[in-house]
């Protein structure tokens, strides 16, 4: 049996990006604040430092960052034909546990989705007629112009290194043209850039396109972001994403929130609690608080006036699904909404190889690169294509680990004397061409709890049904032609082309760009939360993170996570808080 | 609602939040308020490996090992192979620790195989699958090649039996001989090229090979270089043998 703790405010789930944020916030407004975090406390000087972080195998290859498959894991399975099977160990996505979230080993790559994206169906369809079927995009229910203010804030908190392209709707020549209009540059100026990323830049313009800097969460000079803290310059050493800054220069909850949040008398961190559920009271409307189990295997029942979902996409739809929050989705009826909607993100990649070329791309950064956008969203005339959606390519120069990158051309062998050589020949001369594409939602593509797994706590896994669709490949394969134009313009010795081919897998890694589940929208039968993340059914439970996304747009989502996040937590200070009770009348 | 409407009141009265008092705390909790938690000497370091012989392998498997990471990556006249670089050590202190034994992997049932799609489904750990896929190597090398064992056969056999593996046509004991070459592969791979407190990678010669630096820190002086050639040689977490006293 579960103890009874006094009651607090919020009850916040999870200790990562969302949480941290809506933290600062609601303790801000006055309230009292605790937030349950199923890992470790941890932090630069003494988790990050430099004199051990660059420590390739330990971090990514032994995974020590990240969630632990063997307390927690989900199923998959690529259709519902299939039976799903447990992921063994991480591969396909790499999921956090512990203080700060995914936000400590996220590279920094901090987009805008495009004005359109926010339209996706009604935009596609007035241009193009009706969706293909089975396809079940949706609009977002907010528009890029209400979020602009809170992209903003989201970009100073982290002191984004970028070069806007868009003012007030006049484009600025070196930015990205083809983003909605900003109010005000980007706090920082774009990073440095290395060799490769120049040479990119270089064939694309000479191949008709407008390249631009990408915008990165790794300052380009020491930053003081509006809470009063401080960001030092990023040193190009390499080892950003998959691991953590140990040189306070990617924006991360602990180099741009917790020295203030901590130090706050209203707020509360319990670190090695594990949320197993939201408890509902007897009419299901409402949320009376959350049931956690600590380190010591003890239960423990929190009641909270508020309950936030903030444990990563994938994990708040578990929660939900766990809970009996929301309807779950059945693709057969298309009815149901608490797993729906479930996509991911199509990339691949064409590496470029130099004969007298040192591009040395050891030195990197997580978002360090150049890009463009012409392939992106709607901004090219999709007619006759067969598809919707795009996505960009760039050329990141993000690191040179030799166990993960060591790049070799194409029909080399995988091991003896002729890999051997053709690694030492290419290691400082190659670079490669990212292309990172839209995932459309789709009726068969979905969440649920699978009915044979379990946790370490006995209770159900989530199980993914997911494959890319024909809409899919027809998109990645045009990127990835688009690419390779600009990779022969580089005047390369020669390139290798690496399609995303068949169905997904779950083995190499992709991105940990995992959404919807808990898409938000218009209409209560198609969306689990509101325009403002406030779930339709219990209205003291908001739920953050990219499981809000309809469909995923064709760039990575935390810049839009962080709208979303300060956007709701706006909702709440200023709307909930005055009459608590649904936000929109379904 | 009762609890929000009030502290919003109060704030709009100007008045400090009314802070809950427990009456019950969790015992067991980490529970962090009004600091920033903060441990002196406390820096989650690496742990290198003790040096000296195999702890895991028994020296005929050592052999095997030995041999076949002699064939992935060679000695050959760019310099040592993995076996002179100390991989087989690497995988040894791999195969008896944590990464041996799957701590972090999910190993609950029902097993069953699944499609490529689906990763990993065996049930044997990554300690298991060596020490059984390494005897039914050898029991299959000395069924076709009278009596003899991986390690004792020619260097030009040795290849022949490893692209049998890597093609997927050897079955080893109901092990599939592809599981466990690229297993075998994508561990040799990192322990070639791993920091050398892991037992590989040994006086950092396999990025001094590839050219790359090591765990340095700071590139800012080097990042408008465009094209040149990076000065300084690698650095490993220990440092380098230069700066001992020996150096
Ligand atoms: C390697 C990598 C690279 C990435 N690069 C980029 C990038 O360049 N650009 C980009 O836009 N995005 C990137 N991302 C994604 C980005 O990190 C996430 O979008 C972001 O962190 C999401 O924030 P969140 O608050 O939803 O989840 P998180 O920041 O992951 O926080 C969730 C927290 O909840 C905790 N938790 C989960 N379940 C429970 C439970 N039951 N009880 C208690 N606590 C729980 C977890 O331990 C975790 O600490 C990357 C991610 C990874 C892993």
């Amino acid at each position: 049996m579960a103890r009874k703790l006094p009651s607090i405010d919020v009850a916040l789930v999870g200790f990562g990006w969302t949480a941290a944020m809506l933290a600062q916030e609601f303790t801000d407004a006055g309230l009292n604040v605790l937030a349950l975090e199923r890992g470790v406390w941890r932090d630069t000087p003494t988790d990050f430092a430099p004199t051990f972080i660059q420590d390739e195998l330990r971090y990514y290859f032994r995974h020590e960052l990240f969630q632990e498959a063997s307390r927690e894991t989900l199923t998959f399975r690529n259709n519902g034909g299939e039976t799903a099977l447990p992921m063994r160990h991480l591969g396909s996505f790499l999921p956090a546990t512990g203080v700060g979230g995914a936000g400590i080993h996220w590279n920094g790559q901090t987009w805008r989705f495009l004005p359109t994206d926010f339209v996706a169906k009604s935009h596609n369809e007035q241009r193009y007629g009706k969706l293909a079927e089975g396809m079940t995009v949706q609009d977002w229910g907010v528009t890029y112009d209400e979020l602009e203010p809170y992209y903003d804030r989201f970009e100073y908190l982290c002191g984004i290194s970028g070069k806007a392209g868009n003012l007030n709707g006049t484009k600025q020549p070196g930015g990205n043209p083809f983003e909605g209009p900003r109010k005000r540059d980007f706090p920082n100026p774009p990073m440095d850039m290395t060799y490769a990323p120049m040479l990119f830049a270089k064939a694309a313009q000479e191949t008709g396109h407008a390249p631009f800097p990408c915008p990165s969460a790794n300052m380009s000079r020491a930053y003081t972001n509006p809470l009063g803290v401080q960001l030092g310059p990023c040193t190009y050493c390499g080892f950003c994403e998959k691991y953590a800054c140990g040189n306070y220069s990617k924006a991360s909850p602990q180099t741009t929130i917790l020295p203030v949040l901590m130090r706050k008398p209203n707020f509360e961190l319990r670190t090695q609690c594990e949320v197993l559920k939201v408890n509902l009271d007897n009419t299901g409307k409402k949320a009376t608080g959350i049931t956690y189990v600590d380190a010591q295997g003890e239960e423990w029942e929190q009641p909270a006036d508020l309950v936030i979902l903030c444990a990563f996409a994938l994990h708040n739809v578990r929660l939900m699904l766990l809970s009996g929050l929301g309807q779950p989705y059945d693709p057969e009826t298309n009815t149901g909404v608490v797993g729906r909607n479930y996509a991911y993100q199509i990339t691949s990649a064409v590496d470029v190889f130099f004969d007298d070329k040192l591009t040395n791309t050891f030195i990197g950064a997580g978002s360090l690169g150049m890009g463009i956008d012409e392939y992106n969203g709607d901004n090219f005339d999709h007619t006759g294509l067969g598809f919707i959606g795009g996505g960009y390519i760039a050329l990141w120069t993000t690191n040179g680990r030799p166990i993960e990158t060591h790049p070799v051309p194409e029909g080399t062998p995988k091991w003896g004397s002729k890999w051997k050589k053709a690694v030492v020949d290419n290691y400082l001369k190659q670079c490669s061409i990212s292309t990172h594409g839209a995932v459309m939602s789709h009726r068969g593509n979905y969440l649920d709890l699978d009915p044979f797994y379990r946790d370490v706590h006995g209770r159900p896994l989530v199980r993914m049904t997911f494959d890319f669709t024909d809409n899919e490949h027809r998109m990645s394969d045009y990127l990835t032609d688009r690419a390779a134009e600009i990779a022969r313009a580089m005047q390369p010795r020669e390139i290798k082309v690496s399609r995303r081919k068949g169905s997904y897998s779950i083995v190499p890694y992709q991105t940990t760009h995992n959404t919807g589940g808990a898409i938000m929208g218009d209409d209560p039968k198609t969306s689990a939360v509101n325009r403002y993340l406030q779930s339709w059914q219990a209205h003291n439970v908001f739920v953050m993170g990219a499981c809000a996304f309809p469909q995923n747009p064709g760039y990575n989502p935390t810049g839009t996570v962080g709208a979303l996040t300060y956007w709701a937590a706006d909702a709440i200070r200023n709307q909930y808080l005055k009459s608590p009770g649904p936000l929109v009348q379904a | 609602m009762e609890k929000i409407a009030l502290s919003r009141r109060q704030i709009l009265a100007g008045g400090a939040a009314a802070a809950v008092v427990a009456t019950e705390r969790p015992a067991s909790a980490h529970s962090i308020k009004g600091e920033v938690p903060w441990a002196p000497s406390q820096a989650d370091a690496p742990h290198a490996i003790d040096p000296g012989g195999y702890i895991f392998f028994t020296p005929q498997e050592a052999a095997l090992i030995e041999a076949a990471v002699a064939r992935l990556i060679p000695a050959d006249d760019l310099g040592p192979g993995a076996k002179e670089l100390g991989v087989p050590t690497f995988l040894d202190r791999q195969l008896a620790g944590e990464y041996g034994r799957a701590e972090r992997w999910y190993m609950l049932g029902p097993w069953r195989q699944g499609s490529d799609n689906q990763g990993y489904q065996s049930r044997l750990t990554p300690a298991q699958l060596y020490r059984y896929a390494i005897k039914q190597l050898d029991a299959h090398v000395s069924s076709i090649k009278d009596g003899r064992r991986f390690a004792n056969l020619a260097t030009e056999d040795q290849d022949a039996l490893l692209s049998d593996l890597e093609a997927g046509k050897v079955d080893l004991g109901g092990v599939s001989g592809k599981a466990f070459f690229d297993l075998l592969l994508q561990n040799t791979i990192e322990g070639f090229f791993a920091d050398p407190i892991y037992g590989g990678n040994r006086n950092m010669e396999a990025w001094r090979m590839i050219g790359f630096p090591g765990a340095r820190y700071d590139y800012r002086d080097f990042v408008a270089k465009h094209g040149e050639r990076f000065p300084l040689p690698p650095v490993g977490l220990q440092g380098r043998p230069a700066w001992s006293s020996k150096g």
